[in-house]
């Protein structure tokens, strides 16, 4: 059910009040009770499932993070022992380090390529529109478990067609998946995967640019070029923002990538690759499941941080220009 | 009229979410009290369905629910949660001989002594019926083991002039030999993702990495002379480029195996058979030997993989899954039936090892060679005596991680296995375990 039939919903009933035989005084109270208890009618779904699958699982899981199990000894409460180890884990840190890395060279090529995919495709000037725009949104229906293995397949030595390639060209292919080379080659692959679905973002963004801007950019002698870059990407600023913080959470929480190339490049990846990959071997590998969760939490607060960081920064400067 | 749609739509969704409820717990029914008794088995080899039709023909009073929770770790992850759980375990299960202190130590096992399997000793490979016994208890009945030995190219030793190593400075002169004649080809692949090959070649050096004791102590020694010797020595070949270190059981492996550029793999006695079906353009030019030797004139070889039936403490029906676990693994008909197509699962009966069918099959993958004949001899030189950690995952991915990484990166291994050392006996300690030795 969506707004349009609540709305009309609501009308129907306004305009049949008044030929209900029943039409007391406190009737129009009654109505606007009910009216006020709607909203939370409509969500109580959303919200029954929200509290049953996100808010209790998370509070099990900070309870668990201030426990330990031990082989010996059972489940004894540590109070924040695991933080205070969790902080000091060079693991943790490496993971933290490389998706950091991750997030400022791969962020930024992703979102030019999705903002200049998006205004070509905006700019009316390309033939065959919709088979490009549902060409670049097609990686992104592609399951990234798919996905990651079919990459995986293609930078593969000694069986890929990349390197069938290179051979035949009587050259000698570099090792996409060794340990130099892992990060940018996984940076490839959620590049490939996620530029379009913000590309979509971008460009729904700028079918709401009113045409009349066009018109006036072009009575004061702006060029398509710069009236691309003057008007329409300072108007879809918000969606841009909008990618960059879906980026910001997608890199620190990378996992399916990285999990996916271990079968291939166990050496490399390792067990704390990222540190959502260090938290899922440390619960089901190492058994050390609460130690996990206060990972996973430190995680949150990092994810958190870099959000709010970038939010400020973001209103501090449109503050600072209007 | 709206309204009571949506009524009737809420109703009807939590009449289905309750139906589904229901039908999602109907698989605990309490158990009967006449009537067959249904034993839950959880184990990953497949087509197990004549041997189970025996059993339940035999044995009228129990029938067997076969389920495959997956391969290996995926399967070791369920089990954990379900006894973490305190409910959702099968009766019987598949564990890996590596595994069972893993479980044993969190008290997920029966003690199948108490069901007379102590009577079964004598009837398997003391290697095998060694790694099932610990604190006191026996936790798990054999069902195929892996004794190791080398698969080599017949027709890569014949074009460079190699000799089939018996001792491990052979091995290395012969490496050497080939390395110089082609860089192309690798002596053999040591995989730096299984720390079962590994460890299996630690084991024959003479290492004994872990010493249980009396449950809450335990020496740990993983970079002991054994496993240091062995190290150093694949260290050198690596860091030469004598030998390969692919994953194994990848895409590139598999190629490199049917291609030749690996000229022998370190394998065990599941082996043989796994290549002939992974490796078909290659047939003809296998042929098998046992494992180099570090003192010439000896005949010692080491266990990679194999798998127990053991039987959970959740099971409400420990007698009976005891029962079928040992049927399965020791009726000699069972186990002529695990050894036999499609499954070949290498037994670790004594009796089944030594039948003159076994003996006799000469695989034309291998040249016509009785290979089985050949494993079963191995099988009896393993020595016995060796421990597994309560904690092996762990100490695997440990190896993956410090072990591995020496190996693709031509690093120390030497430097990593000490590294292993500190870090295991680290997780030791947190685990509330007392570490002594090391």
């Amino acid at each position: 059910m969506n707004i349009l039939t609540m709305t009309r919903q609501a009308a129907t009933a306004r305009s049949r009040a008044p030929l209900r035989r029943d039409g007391g005084r406190s009737h129009p109270r009654r109505a606007a009770r009910r009216a006020k208890a709607a909203p939370y009618l409509f969500l109580a779904p959303f919200l029954c499932v929200f509290a049953a699958f996100i808010v209790a699982p998370l509070g099990y899981a900070l309870y668990l993070s201030l426990l330990r199990t031990e082989l010996i000894g059972g489940q004894v409460f540590v109070g924040i022992a695991n933080y205070t180890q969790a902080i000091r884990d060079s693991a943790f840190y490496a993971g933290l380090g490389r998706v950091a890395l991750f997030f400022v060279i791969q962020v930024p090529a992703m979102l030019v390529l999705a903002i200049v995919f998006a205004l070509i495709l905006d700019s009316g000037t390309l033939r065959l529109r919709r088979l490009f725009r549902l060409g670049f949104f097609v990686p992104y229906a592609v399951p990234s478990v798919v996905g990651a293995l079919i990459w995986g397949y293609l930078y593969g030595r000694q069986f890929g067609p990349i390197d069938q390639l290179t051979s035949a060209l009587g050259l000698h292919q570099p090792d996409l998946l060794s340990s130099g080379i892992m990060l940018p080659s996984l940076a490839n692959v959620v590049t490939w995967e996620y530029t379009g679905y913000n590309m979509i973002i971008i460009f729904a963004a700028l079918q709401a640019v009113p045409a009349e801007l066009r018109d006036a950019a072009a009575v004061d002698g702006a060029g398509p070029v710069r009236f691309a870059l003057r008007v329409k990407v300072p108007l879809v600023r918000p969606a841009i923002v909008l990618t960059t913080i879906f980026s910001i959470i997608g890199s620190l929480q990378l996992f399916t990538e990285p999990q996916i190339m271990f079968s291939i490049a166990p050496s490399v990846i390792g067990n704390n690759y990222t540190p959502n990959l260090y938290a899922y071997n440390l619960s089901f590998t190492n058994q050390q499941y609460e130690y996990s969760a206060a990972i996973s939490f430190l995680l949150g607060a990092v994810i958190f941080a870099g959000s709010y960081l970038f939010m400020w920064r973001v209103n501090r400067r449109a503050r600072s220009a209007s | 009229m709206p309204r009571q749609t949506w009524r009737m739509w809420a109703l009807a969704l939590a009449g289905a979410a309750l139906t589904a409820g229901a039908a999602a717990c109907g698989g605990s029914a309490a158990p009967a009290h006449s009537g067959p008794v249904t034993v839950t088995f959880w184990t990953w080899v497949p087509h197990l369905g004549k041997e189970v039709a025996l059993f339940e023909k035999t044995h009228p009073g129990i029938k067997v629910n076969v389920v495959d929770p997956g391969q290996g770790a995926v399967a070791y992850q369920k089990l954990q949660t379900a006894i973490k759980a305190g409910k959702g375990a099968p009766d019987a299960a598949q564990i890996e001989y590596q595994m069972l202190p893993t479980f044993e130590v969190t008290h997920g096992l029966v003690n199948l002594a108490k069901y007379g399997a102590g009577k079964l000793r004598s009837a398997f490979v003391p290697s095998a019926w060694d790694q099932v016994v610990s604190q006191g208890g026996i936790w798990g009945i054999p069902q195929d083991t892996g004794p190791m030995g080398v698969l080599y190219r017949k027709d890569i030793f014949q074009r460079y002039k190699l000799s089939v190593p018996t001792t491990w400075a052979q091995f290395a002169a012969d490496a050497a030999k080939l390395h110089r004649a082609n860089p192309g080809i690798t002596m053999t692949d040591l995989a730096p993702n299984d720390p079962g090959q590994l460890n299996g070649l630690f084991w024959q050096a003479g290492s004994r990495p872990f010493r249980m004791q009396g449950g809450t102590s335990i020496a740990v020694s993983v970079n002991d002379p054994g496993a240091t010797r062995a190290a150093a020595y694949w260290q050198k070949l690596d860091q030469q480029g004598q030998i390969s270190t692919d994953p194994d059981f990848t895409p590139q492996w598999y190629s490199s195996m049917a291609k030749g550029r690996y000229a022998t793999w370190i394998t065990a006695a599941w082996g043989p058979l796994f290549l002939s079906g992974a490796a078909k353009s290659s047939a003809g030019e296998w042929r098998a030997a046992p494992l180099p030797q570090w003192t010439a004139g000896q005949d010692v070889s080491a266990d990679w993989g194999g798998s127990t039936t053991a039987v959970t403490t959740q099971s409400k029906h420990p007698q009976q899954a005891a029962e079928f676990a040992m049927w399965l693994n020791s009726n000699p008909q069972a186990v002529r039936m695990l050894a036999a197509p499609p499954l070949f699962l290498f037994p670790s009966l004594k009796s089944a090892l030594g039948t003159a069918s076994f003996h006799n099959s000469a695989p034309s993958f291998y040249g016509g060679q009785h290979v089985n004949a050949l494993f079963s001899q191995i099988a009896q030189t393993v020595p016995a005596g060796f421990e597994w950690s309560p904690f092996q995952a762990y100490v695997y991915s440990q190896y993956t991680s410090t072990i591995g990484k020496a190996m693709t990166g031509k690093g120390s291994w030497v430097g990593a296995l000490a590294a292993a050392q500190q870090s295991i006996t680290g997780y030791a300690k947190s685990q509330g375990l007392t570490v002594t030795g090391g």
